[in-house]
Order: C-alpha cells, then sequence, then structure tokens
C-alpha cells in the first residue's frame, strides 16, 4: 500500500511525535508514506476567514502536488489538514466559479480529482481492524482511553463524509482492536478552541477543563487524539487549565498512533512518547504496558 | 440590546451579497436557535449565532460586521451539521469575516485580527508556519509581548520547538500568490 503523504506544518514542529508515531506504525502496517515535495501549509484557520481563494489555493497546490507524483490519494493525520484538503476538493469539484479562479491563479487544471484520506481512515479500510489485530504483539489491556475526536475530523459531514459527526466510532474501533479500553463520554465531539489558542487563552481554559474533567470523571487514563491542535491544547495547556480552576487532572493525551505503535512493538522513542508535557510514561508503566 | 432597523437597510443587497460569497440560502432561516444552543462559545458572543443570521437577514451590515461573535467564532462546524434548513452557518460566518477582511474593518477582538495577519504572512514567507515566528510575532504585533514565554524552556526540553525555520522550495512564488490574491480581494500590497 503505497500513499502521497502530507503531514501538514505541525507534524514538523510542535508535534513531531504525530510524525514519529505515524510514520512508525505505518511502516509495521506496511503502509508505505511518500512525502508531498515541497508541500506548503494549508492555511488552517487564518487563511479561510480572512481570504477565500487563499483558503482554496493553497490546498489546492498541494493537491497538485500529490497528483503530479501520480497519486490519486494523498493521506494525512492532521484533523485541520485533512479538513481544508477536502474542503478545497469539494469546491473545485462543485463550484466553477472558484475552480477558474484558483486554476488561473495557479496556473493548472485541478477538478479535485485527489482522495484525501485521514490516517484513521487507511487503517480501517486498508489494514482493517481484523489487519491491524493480528500484527498486535503488546495488547494494550487496561487502558482505559477517552477517545478525542473534536471538531474538524467529521464536521461538516456534508464534506468530510467520514464517520458519525455526532458518535463517531473510528478511532475507538482501532484501540478497542489493539486491547484498549475506550469509555463512552459526551465531550468526544466538543471543541477545544484551539483556533483561539493565543488570541483568547481563557476561551480555551474553559473548553479544555470541560473535556478534561469529563474525561477523568468517566475514569479514563488519557485522553487519545487524531489532531495536533486538539494535542496540543490539552497537553501544553493543562497545567494552565489546572491552576485557572484549581483542578488537577494529570491526564496524558496520546495520539492514537502511539497507542497503537505500542502494541505494535514499537518502543518509547520511537513514538517520541518521551517528548509529552503531561509524561505518559509513569502510566504506561503502572499498567505493565512499556 | 436594542438594535434600530432602517429601511435603507432593510433595502440593502447586504443579504444577497452575503448569499452568494458564502453560497448559501439565508433566507430559509426560521430562527430555531440549533446553531446557538450547540456553539461551545456562544457565552463569549456579543450577539448569537443565530442572531447573525437574522441581522444578514435583515440587512443590518454593520452591527454585524462589527460585531465581536464573527471573529470569536472558533470554526467547529457544529452549527453547520446541526441545522435543520441546512443553513452552512460557519460557511457564512466566514464570509462575512471575509468581507469585514475586505472591508479593512477594525473589531473589538483586535487580537484575533493580529493573529490571522501574523498567520498569512508567516505562511507567505516561509511556505510553511513556523511557530517559533508565529508566536513572537504574534507577541511582538500584540503588544502582549511574554504571552506563554514561561512555556518556552519546557518545549523546547520535549523537541517540541524546531530552532531552525522551514525551508520550501517554491516559497518565493508563494508570496507571490499570496500577493496577488490580497491584491485581488482588497487592492493593496
Amino acid at each position: 500500500m503505497r500513499y502521497a503523504f502530507y503531514p501538514g506544518c505541525t507534524l514538523h514542529s510542535t508535534s513531531r511525535e504525530y510524525d514519529l508515531s505515524t510514520r512508525e506504525v505505518c511502516r509495521r502496517l506496511g503502509i508505505e508514506l511518500t512525502e508531498v515535495p515541497d508541500w506548503i501549509c494549508c492555511g488552517a484557520t487564518s487563511a479561510h476567514v480572512s481570504m477565500h481563494l487563499l483558503a482554496v489555493a493553497l490546498p489546492v497546490r498541494n493537491l497538485w502536488a500529490a497528483r503530479t507524483m501520480n497519486g490519486d490519494q494523498v493521506l494525512t493525520c492532521c484533523a485541520a489538514c485533512y479538513n481544508r484538503l477536502k474542503t478545497a476538493n469539494q469546491e473545485m469539484a462543485e463550484d466553477q466559479e472558484i475552480r477558474n479562479q484558483v486554476n488561473q491563479l495557479l496556473e493548472i487544471d485541478y477538478r479535485g480529482e485527489v482522495k484525501v484520506r485521514h490516517l484513521l481512515e487507511v487503517i480501517l479500510e486498508d489494514v482493517g481492524v481484523e489487519g491491524l489485530r493480528l500484527k498486535v504483539s503488546k495488547k494494550m489491556e487496561g487502558l482505559k482511553v477517552a477517545s478525542y475526536y473534536g471538531c474538524l475530523l467529521v464536521r461538516p459531514p456534508k464534506v468530510m463524509q467520514f464517520d458519525d459527526p455526532e458518535q463517531p466510532h473510528s478511532m475507538d474501533d482501532l484501540l478497542t482492536a489493539v486491547g484498549a479500553q475506550t469509555i463512552d463520554w459526551p465531550y468526544n465531539i466538543e471543541c477545544c478552541g484551539a483556533s483561539l489558542s493565543l488570541t483568547r487563552t481563557e476561551i480555551v481554559l474553559r473548553l479544555c477543563r470541560d473535556i478534561l474533567a469529563d474525561a477523568q470523571a468517566r475514569g479514563a487514563d488519557c485522553v487519545a487524539v487524531a489532531c495536533p491542535m486538539c494535542q496540543s491544547n490539552l497537553d501544553l495547556r493543562q497545567r494552565e487549565t489546572e491552576a485557572a480552576y484549581s483542578l488537577r487532572f494529570n491526564l496524558p493525551i496520546l495520539y492514537f498512533t502511539q497507542i497503537l505503535g505500542l502494541a505494535l512493538g514499537a518502543g518509547i522513542r520511537e513514538l517520541g512518547l518521551n517528548r509529552h508535557i503531561i509524561d505518559p510514561i509513569p502510566l504506561l508503566k503502572a499498567k505493565a504496558l512499556i | 440590546m436594542r438594535w434600530e432597523i432602517s429601511t435603507s437597510a432593510l433595502r440593502s443587497d447586504f443579504v444577497k451579497q452575503v448569499e452568494a460569497n458564502g453560497r448559501q440560502n439565508i433566507l430559509a432561516c426560521y430562527q430555531c436557535g440549533k446553531c446557538s444552543a450547540g456553539c461551545p462559545v456562544a457565552h463569549e458572543m456579543d450577539i448569537l449565532p443565530n442572531q447573525i443570521i437574522r441581522l444578514v437577514q435583515l440587512g443590518m451590515k454593520d452591527q454585524v460586521l462589527n460585531s465581536r461573535a464573527i471573529w470569536i467564532c472558533a470554526s467547529c462546524e457544529t452549527c453547520t451539521t446541526r441545522c435543520p434548513q441546512e443553513v452552512d452557518i460557519a460557511r457564512v460566518i466566514d464570509a462575512l469575516r471575509n468581507m469585514a477582511y475586505r472591508e479593512r474593518r477594525s473589531s473589538p477582538e483586535k487580537e484575533i485580527l493580529v493573529f490571522n495577519r501574523v498567520f498569512v504572512d508567516n505562511l507567505a514567507s516561509l511556505g510553511r508556519l513556523y511557530e517559533v515566528g508565529l508566536i513572537l510575532g504574534y507577541n511582538l504585533r500584540s503588544g502582549h509581548l511574554f504571552k506563554d514565554m514561561l512555556k518556552a524552556p519546557g518545549m523546547f526540553l520535549k523537541g517540541k520547538i524546531n530552532p531552525i525555520p522551514p525551508r520550501v522550495k517554491g516559497a518565493r512564488q508563494l508570496k507571490a500568490l499570496v500577493k496577488k490574491i490580497e491584491a485581488k480581494e482588497r487592492g493593496e500590497r
């Protein structure tokens, strides 16, 4: 299985552990990744709130680059990139005016033909739950995980067309396949406010508190995420959230790829588990998972 | 809150503009309020999401474009997902923000405007987002010089800060592209 890979900016900086663990999991599942040459930022939130044309042009440049690699699909593991690439794709396919403007600006002829897929989707559909289960060398037994989907992975459903927008289960399916126990909780699709993280931090702390408090109250040992923005908000701002509300969570925020990676036999450093602000290593040791 | 509605507002083509730019049928909204009920940041807004739509329907451009609410929206897409009339509210809010951007309107949420500017400049000059540059640029231009600086040493030790900015082939063409779009949008640079 070969895929063009669009890592996105954060995988090269604040979420290196997502990049490491993604590559590790893919290698072990026989998923071959080739980085899209000279990929650029997808524009994330700031482009689409400023200039619509820019918000479409940036992802399209990357999709076009993926197409020139003879790729008919591109894989990404960042929920924000996934969302922006898919949104741009849909507009290029369905909105003639935007398509003409963007094609003219970039001097290309793109019509939304490259399929955009998230790693969750690729593992579920191309490897399969059974295929994954067969490769498990260490079952994640005893680990209670709150799967946190956040916003952009499943919303808006008309664009994303992935999983259930109100009751998603793709991450739960993968985590339970490797032996972890996932909890039922209502905050799995609530927003963490990432786009306001630098500008209106107090809003973000309140949203993080609600999410973390509910995960904790329902007995989760850790939270699993599939988005670098969710991870950095819940991990980097967790101590601040605790201080603001006089609470104590100490909940490690792991990428789902790190948990899958452990189950597939990868080591702590290979998965970047040493790179978290809320250190997950004591928890994993206590559960005898490392 | 009290609003004065004028006949000129009611007769303006603001609703048509927003409908065209956002590709939405805004008049389909019958004010059920489901968008506001599910909005995670509604408690911070001066006008609620359903009120944004109502004001657009009534042609009250200044009240909408000068609101805090359009900038507080975190683009989580919950409203869009749940609208029974299939109005893409998040897309409407984007169209409004684009309009405010085009008209160079200021906002009481000036930090958010500064952040967006720094973000776009950052990606335009490097091709990829460089978070160190983003945070420093934001702090300098917003005047919150030391915001989040206490986190830097810990992040550096955990390997979360890359001291070297990204280098992408074709970054120069990208800068030209952003300039071109910017000029098309609001005739500047």
